[in-house]
């Protein structure tokens, strides 16, 4: 018995309305822009404060600098580039400017993954999550749906700190009813079944949460964990479930090296909490071109390829 | 302050410097002293800045871009009352609370810097946060000459005049030497007043190592309203030590016992000859 999940909004266009509504009331919440309203949907935002946004052209460098000038000045700053520039071009700034010195810029990276599908390897960002787990002091949160962006974004307002939150474009289904469950910095539980737990972040939620439903329909019980926030890491949750249950498989739209799955495995084998695992993501070499569904499907991110992955572990 | 009282400062700073290198036996002295006369100038007579009041929100910013030239801006914080005395002397040892470059763990240093070409474009957020919030705060930042060669500090300049930032100060330490040598051998800067200007700063040209001309030039910022102000400061590469002078290996070198006996006879001459 499947379960119709409510349609949400893109999460950017969750973001930019959130943005907006929090921007009346607080003339100290910027926007910084490098050429990237029309992409991060922040052109309303724009029209509505205008003394609220500053546009830097395109040099994603100089946008996350200048950031982080502003944030040391007081500002709550949330500067939006395309995923791709800003944790690579934009890395050394990030790591110097806003963690190392502890700038409280919200780093909004924008048309992250595969997004950008068609478009190659320029415009992808399957390395993110990898480049920047290894620098301290930075935040890191993937939201998968529309309630995860709001608690995202308020989690920065109501605590200024370095933080890179990373967006893809695609329409998301709602995984909750209302906030109340949603902790940044805790894993959310979204089922629970003492068979196999899925682990996945952003964007890989979804073919995650149809494969446990199949899954559940063949009569394998799963424990089903959208980890929104990948730093800090919800180490107690993850070692919970994990030793409930048989087998392990994560799922994110990122290399398979260093990320979701990487920290996962580190985790469990340092604790001595050996399960079988199965790291659901892009091999590290040069993708096929396609979609972002395209990709997903070509590599397994799908609810058929987490089905057989999930079947392989537990045969 | 007055122009003696002033010049005594130098001195000091000078050879603060040369003990927190020593202790450290490591530093960028070369660099540390052609800049040490516009610290001593800034922090002495320019900036609204006080160690009583570090979060102050109308102070003055200063941003040091050329972060390797630590040494000297401890020496200055040191002696302003910023930075604890103790800690000159344990720079990059272990467990200490100072590295080798500028970090906000030192009271005074407002961003920590050391990669260069970072320095001016955070300043230039600190100057549009200043406008956005109609204070009226000044933002200086120093670079070094050799820096000049990283692309962000041209991304940062196009900002500093689109948005114009007539509340920033930016100072070249024009001393014409990077550590492999000459800068228009390394890569050609000139002609840099043109380069600027044709990015919208105000350029002044100053010797960098006369308090005098330094402190007339940053009483007179901003040199147009409108307009962000540059200053370009022609300085000496190891300035006020003879053998240092000018010579691009004293980089990031540490002087011997018998190098530092003779520094220090020096600075005292010179000590000597101002009374």
């Amino acid at each position: 018995m499947n379960h119709i999940l409510e349609n949400g909004l893109p999460n950017l266009d969750h973001m930019a309305s959130v943005l907006t509504q929090r921007a009346a009331d607080d003339p100290d919440l910027l926007i910084v822009t490098s050429d990237s309203r029309g992409s991060g949907r922040v052109t309303g935002f724009c029209q509505k404060f205008p003394r609220q946004v500053v546009e830097i052209g395109i040099a994603e460098q100089n946008s996350v600098s200048i950031s982080a000038g502003l944030a040391s000045c007081g500002k709550k700053v949330f500067t939006i580039s395309p995923g791709s520039f800003l944790s690579s071009r934009a890395f050394e700034q990030v790591k110097n400017d806003v963690a190392y010195s502890q700038n409280p810029v919200a780093l909004i990276a924008i048309s992250s993954g595969v997004s950008y599908g068609g478009l190659g390897a320029t415009h992808h960002s399957v390395h993110d999550i990898a480049a920047l787990m290894a620098v301290p002091d930075l935040d890191l949160i993937i939201p998968a749906d529309n309630f995860e962006t709001a608690a995202a974004l308020d989690s920065y307002l109501e605590n200024p700190r370095p933080v890179y939150i990373r967006f893809g474009k695609k329409a998301m289904p709602l995984f909750y009813t209302d906030h109340a469950k949603i902790e940044i910095g805790k894993a959310s539980v979204l089922k629970q079944g003492n068979d196999l737990l899925i682990i996945a972040t952003g964007e890989g939620l979804l073919p995650a949460y149809e494969a446990a439903e199949e899954l559940e329909n063949s009569g394998i019980r799963c424990s089903l964990v959208s980890l929104h926030t990948l730093r800090p890491f919800d180490k107690e949750t993850i070692l919970t479930l994990a030793a409930q249950s048989k087998a392990v498989v994560t799922v994110e739209e990122h290399s398979v090296n260093g990320g979701l799955g990487s920290l996962v495995a580190g985790l469990l084998m340092q604790q001595r909490l050996f399960r079988p695992l199965k790291i659901v993501a892009f091999p590290n070499e040069e993708l096929v071109t396609g979609t972002q569904q395209d990709l997903f499907e070509h590599y397994g991110i799908s609810k058929s390829g987490i089905f057989q992955a999930a079947n392989a572990l537990l045969r | 302050m007055n122009n003696k009282a002033l010049k005594e400062k130098s001195i000091l700073y000078r050879e603060l410097t040369l003990e927190i290198i020593t202790a450290a036996n490591a530093g960028h002295t070369g660099g540390d002293l052609s800049c040490i006369d516009i610290l001593n100038v800034l922090y002495n007579r320019i900036m609204n800045i006080a160690p009583d009041r570090l979060n102050d929100p109308d102070r003055d910013r200063y941003v040091q871009s050329k972060g390797h030239a630590a040494e000297a801006l401890y020496a200055v914080l040191t002696e302003r009352g910023f930075m604890p005395k103790e800690w000159a002397l344990q720079v990059g040892k272990y467990l200490s609370p100072v590295t080798g470059h500028p970090t906000r763990n030192v009271p005074g240093v407002e961003q920590n810097t050391g990669a260069l070409g970072h320095g001016l474009p955070v300043a230039v957020g600190m100057a549009v946060a200043g406008k956005l919030d109609g204070k009226s705060y000044r933002v200086f930042c120093l670079m070094g000459d050799g820096e000049l060669a990283e692309g962000s500090i041209w991304e940062a300049s196009m900002a500093a005049g689109n948005y114009k930032l007539d509340n920033l100060i930016a100072i070249v330490d024009r001393n014409g030497l990077q550590i492999s040598g000459g800068t228009e051998e390394v890569m050609s800067l000139e002609p840099l007043q043109a380069k600027f200007e044709a990015f919208g700063f105000s350029v002044s040209e100053v010797d960098g190592n006369d308090l005098e001309a330094l402190t007339t030039v940053l009483q007179s910022v901003p040199f147009e309203r409108g307009k962000p102000s540059l200053i370009l400061a022609k300085t000496i590469k190891g300035k006020g030590i003879s053998y240092m002078e000018n010579q691009a290996n004293w980089h990031h070198k540490v002087p011997s016992v018998d190098q530092l006996h003779t520094a220090h006879e020096e600075l005292q001459a010179e000590r000597e000859a101002l009374a």
